[in-house]
């Protein structure tokens, strides 16, 4: 029977981790990340985990030791987030052009400076060339699911690449909710035993990985990634699907939140779904005709659902905590590719939001509505609006 | 209906651990339950903020809790420094630990309680635990002011998180202040 417990969000990824059976993590602490490899070192010192634990002197390494145990051909994993990420940010192409499928779990945090330590999704958003799958978490739940799920579609022959699954810093990692940790059996079905499809180090067959790629061949391994990254959007819907069945619980690309008669669509991730959820009510209840949409998977970037949710609203607002600075969000960057060229799309409004843990409240999302509300009655708006901003102190 | 608590405390008192151990206990009794800190960088001694948010349903919102239905204070000296009442609802009630009286508090609060919740549990920590951290002895007193959730919950809560001797110290502690608790209607 899965078992019911309360507990941070940094602690079912440590869950997520062990019932995954990885043999190699490899961390450098970092806030809000630190309580994974804690939690995890816990569960091999208990001896209820068999991995190999690495401590090492910074990101850099812990990514790299990910990159060898992975290319010696085990399953491996590590957490970290902010600074964290960004000094992994070399090693991440790495991975991926190695096709090694590691697992990263990131408490979603702001990049310096000025200095905090609080939610936003800059980190991981800023790794998004790399060739790492993005998953993002609404709950603590998710967060679970979501590292089984990644390490499933990462290690797909038809994919092979690494995944990051992101949770929000303090809003998830800190917070304590109910959490079903499934049964190891279950798992163990659901992944089954590790068997490299990727490259690895096998002392009968000896071969060099990540060798030089001369510019004869280097274009067509990125191509190779690119297709991976393609074939990823099919293994992730298999995977959703296979997921429901033996768990219980649906995932989607995008999910849908009463969008079927909706004028105004408000899209986020992560965390800002679940507000959103009890925000639409409260204005449905107002007679206003609004819905929601929880993007789970960033990378690969879910076009077709992009573009069916598209069809269904008359302003499309996208709620991102990240900003590419000269463009806009990157999130709203990338839903102009996927409109561009479609002859019937929404109005497309991007809103800057709750940067470094800046909580996001009722009070911003009505300003987020009343925006659209304009935008929908065909005045002109900005299209990159910072929300929640202290113009007193500017 | 959902219920959002927040706890006033000082860095080292425990309000997040009191936060956790209230959702804990309610998760206990089949309800869904979130807790979480006020994301500051935590220093012994500073004021602390820590929610709990109970309900029947899942739990969907993320924000801070700005009207709650219940305000616990644990340190009384925040009183003087923290609007505790801030945004409190309409019938809302506030828990202080302290030593004063009703009046006395009263006189300090910005806004005035439906109800109001007195508990020394300064000196029953200090009895039964040796030392002036107040946080499970608080929650005996919220289980007594709000029926949110049983005492026993609370101590069963208490030791899942403390384990051994000193979850039973820390469920005495609850179960004292819950016997101790003065609840006035306002």
């Amino acid at each position: 029977m899965p078992m019911r417990k309360v507990m941070k969000c940094n602690e079912a990824a440590a869950w997520a981790a062990k019932l995954a059976k990885p043999k190699v993590v490899a961390a450098f602490p970092i806030t809000p990340s630190t309580l994974v490899p804690e939690k995890i070192s816990e569960f091999i010192a208990d001896g209820e985990m068999d991995a190999e634990f690495i401590k090492v002197e910074s990101e850099h390494s812990a990514i790299s030791a990910c990159v060898g145990a992975s290319a010696a051909g085990v399953r491996a994993f590590t957490a970290t987030a902010s600074q964290g990420l960004a000094l992994m940010h070399e090693v991440l192409f790495i991975a991926a052009g190695m096709r090694l499928p590691i697992v990263i779990a990131i408490g979603n945090r702001s990049l310096s400076a000025p200095i905090n330590i609080w939610n936003d999704w800059q980190d991981s958003i800023s790794e998004r060339d790399t060739g790492w799958m993005q998953f993002y978490a609404e709950n603590n739940q998710e967060a679970l699911d979501l590292i089984l799920i990644a390490f499933k579609v990462a290690e797909n022959e038809r994919v092979l690449l690494p995944a990051m699954v992101g949770f929000d810093a303090f809003i998830l990692t800190h917070t304590v909710e109910p959490v079903e940790i499934p049964d190891q059996e279950v798992v163990d079905e659901f992944l089954g035993e590790y068997v490299p499809k990727h490259a690895y180090l096998d002392p009968a067959k000896p071969i060099t990985q990540g060798a030089l790629g001369f510019p004869a061949h280097y274009m067509e391994v990125r191509y190779t990634v690119w297709e991976a990254m393609e074939n990823a959007r099919q293994v992730i819907e298999e995977v959703f699907d296979e997921f429901e069945k033996k768990f219980g619980r649906r995932y989607y690309m995008i999910e849908e939140y009463k969008t079927d008669d909706a004028e105004i669509i408000l899209l986020t991730m992560g965390s800002l779904a679940g507000t959103l959820k009890d925000f639409v009510d409260k204005k449905r209840e107002e007679g206003v005709k609004i819905g929601a949409a929880k993007m789970t998977v960033y990378r690969p970037f879910p076009i077709e659902e992009f573009r069916a949710l598209a069809k269904k609203a008359k302003v499309l607002a996208i709620l991102e905590k990240d900003i590419s600075f000269g463009i806009s969000g990157a999130v709203f960057a990338d839903a102009g590719r996927v409109l561009v060229n479609e002859k019937e799309k929404p109005i497309l409004l991007d809103f800057i939001i709750g940067l470094g843990g800046r909580d996001v409240t009722f009070e911003n999302l009505e300003e987020v509505v009343e925006i659209s509300k304009k935008a929908l009655v065909g005045e002109k708006v900005e299209e990159v609006n910072w929300i929640g901003l202290r113009k007193e102190i500017l | 209906m959902m219920i959002e608590i927040r706890f006033h405390g000082r860095g080292g008192q425990g309000a997040v651990t009191a936060a956790n151990i209230l959702a804990e206990g309610a998760f206990l009794e089949g309800k869904y339950v979130q807790a979480f800190p006020f994301f500051g960088v935590e220093r012994r001694g500073a004021p602390v903020t820590a929610f709990t948010r109970i309900d029947e349903k899942p739990i969907r919102i993320k924000t801070q809790i700005y009207e709650p239905d219940v305000v616990v204070v644990l340190d009384p000296s925040l009183l003087d420094t923290v609007d505790v009442t801030a945004g409190l609802k309409e019938g809302g009630m506030v828990i202080v630990n302290t030593e004063k009286t009703k009046e006395e508090v009263l006189e300090k609060l910005k806004k005035k309680p439906a109800k109001l919740t007195l508990v020394d549990a300064t000196t029953i920590a200090l009895e039964i635990l040796g030392l002036p951290i107040t946080n499970t002895s608080i929650l005996g007193a919220v289980a007594k002011a709000t029926g949110i959730v049983k005492i026993e919950s609370v101590e069963e809560a208490i030791k899942e998180t403390f384990s051994g001797e000193l979850g039973e110290k820390n469920a005495k502690a609850a179960r004292e202040a819950f016997e101790k608790t003065v609840v006035y209607e306002l």
